[in-house]
């Protein structure tokens, strides 16, 4: 199944794109991406952790990724 | 009635307003934390900083705070504002205001706010050093 990422601060730089579409196996669930994206763009490792989040809410490593979704990849956020 | 503001722009932050929209003749006060770009970090002399947001998501979860907020404090009402893009020593990245009937609930309500936001909201600030850049909170 496809689905988008999108890239936000430090992960942006890192891996110098601020949206991809890629392919994932059907219901893969976060964690799994997450070590898919580890293997992908190994210098995601140089931040010390990062959250995904799903159509715009954060999301568990437990949840299941649906075709189509936008997930994104939030390090640790900075703002105020 | 609207009971919250939340927002996020590329222009500069305007005080007045969120002090404006919060004002209400049934509230004995407002509490308001301006955050400000320091000149410094670590000792080490900042330029400026660049502020960038998801943006859809980082309006999601303010007004997330903001709903907790009005139902977790004796609050009438509050502003969330948030300024994107890059800030010069002294300007204003983020307001909190808070109207309440009696100060306790506005200065608790102020509190949560913007240390939830610090903690949850998708806002990354970039420093500029004299000698390089820094995404703040990212390295290990």
């Amino acid at each position: 199944m496809k689905i988008q990422l999108l890239f936000f601060g430090i992960a942006t730089d890192l891996v110098g794109e601020n949206s991809v579409f890629i392919e994932l196996k059907s219901a893969a669930t976060i964690s799994e991406l997450k070590k898919d994206l580890l293997k992908k763009y190994s210098k995601l490792k140089n931040i010390e952790d990062f959250a995904i989040a799903v159509n715009e809410e954060y999301g568990e490593n437990d949840l299941v990724l649906q075709e189509n979704d936008v997930v994104a990849i939030i390090p640790p956020v900075s703002g105020g | 009635m609207k009971k919250s503001s939340v927002l996020i722009t590329p222009k500069k932050l305007n005080l007045q307003d969120c002090y404006d929209f919060v004002q209400a003749a049934s509230c004995g006060g407002i509490a308001l934390f301006v955050g400000t770009v320091r000149n410094s970090t670590k000792n080490k002399e900042v330029s400026l900083l660049d502020f960038s947001a998801y943006e859809p998501m980082a309006i999601k979860e303010m007004q997330k705070i903001a709903d907790l907020a009005l139902t977790k404090f004796q609050i009438h009402k509050l502003a969330i504002h948030h300024a994107v893009g890059e800030l010069q020593i002294g300007d204003i990245p983020v307001i909190i205001a808070v109207s309440s009937a009696h100060r306790n609930a506005a200065f608790e309500a102020c509190q949560f706010a913007i240390d939830t936001l610090k903690e949850t909201v998708p806002i990354w600030k970039k420093e500029h050093f004299e000698d390089g850049e820094v995404w703040v909170n990212s390295h290990p």
